[in-house]
């Protein structure tokens, strides 16, 4: 698969670091990763997409498929993006407005709103 | 095999030296990858600027994709098609699928499917919705033969640059 992913935990954040296209072929592995971490009670949620080099709307719907997943635990999905390219597609369908996007792992393993 | 009728070919009007790239492949979610890296070496060939392929590739994705869902639901064995125009005035692709303006049954939703479209309603949305903001250039057309997306972006000319 063209899709990197690494997961890792800080308190009761974790971060899971994605790199290369999500796309419908690899957003599948996405969206199990994002399922194992909720059942596995893991409901803080930051995706460090710093390192994707495209994303489509499978992959959006994946996203907020975990979205949904972590708020009925009252957690959180926080994603970390600064590449213009792939914040157009947030713009696009208005997802910024649905995302807590963050600069920096760090900003978004520190927010609480 | 079944496709969908092309156009008037470019032999009418003595262009026949002219061919563009048809791609034909089985609705399968590896194939989008490659129709977006052919989209995107044929839109620069084609003088598309640099600032718009990534448009080009992002596009020409989702109407694959789009395509691939909607045959893996209702046509499996069939070839969703891709055209991409010869050389002119603007860089042109049309994908084509054999099931849009049919009944399509919505995939099953469930949390533990493990299918592609958990949300399909929500996606095949979404992925027009991101073509529609996208490109200032779309047709979206429900043709007897089932549905074509088309696509055109403005090309450089050699003289211009």
């Amino acid at each position: 698969m063209d899709l990197y992913l690494s997961t890792r935990h800080e308190g009761d954040r974790t971060i899971v670091e994605v790199g290369g296209e999500i796309d419908v072929y690899t957003a599948p592995k996405l969206r199990e990763q994002l399922v194992d971490l909720v059942n596995q009670g893991r409901y803080h949620i930051v995706v460090d997409m710093e390192a994707v080099d495209f994303l489509d709307s499978t992959g959006l719907g994946v996203l907020v498929g975990g979205l949904k997943r972590v708020r009925a635990h009252d957690g959180s999905l926080r994603l970390v993006c600064t590449q213009e390219r792939i914040l157009k597609i947030f713009r696009i369908t208005g997802l910024t407005k649905v995302f807590p996007i963050h600069q920096s792992v760090e900003e978004a393993v520190s927010a609480t709103d | 095999m079944t496709g969908v009728q092309a156009a008037e070919p470019d032999a009418a009007e003595g262009r026949d030296e002219q061919e563009g790239v048809s791609l034909r492949f089985a609705p399968l979610p590896e194939h989008v990858r490659t129709a977006r890296l052919v989209a995107v070496a044929l839109a620069r060939r084609a003088g598309v600027e640099d600032g718009l392929l990534d448009e080009v590739r992002l596009a020409v994705g989702e109407a694959c994709s789009r395509a691939v869902g909607l045959h893996r639901s209702a046509a499996p064995g069939e070839p969703v098609l891709v055209r991409f125009a010869p050389p002119g005035e603007r860089f042109r692709v049309e994908v084509a699928d054999l099931v849009t303006g049919g009944p399509v049954p919505k995939p099953d939703e469930g949390e533990g499917d493990a299918g592609l479209f958990e949300a399909s309603g929500v996606d095949a949305d979404m992925g027009l919705a991101v073509l529609r903001g996208l490109v200032d250039d779309l047709e979206v057309e429900t043709v007897p033969a089932g549905g074509v997306i088309r696509m055109g972006w403005p090309v450089q000319h050699p003289d211009y640059s």
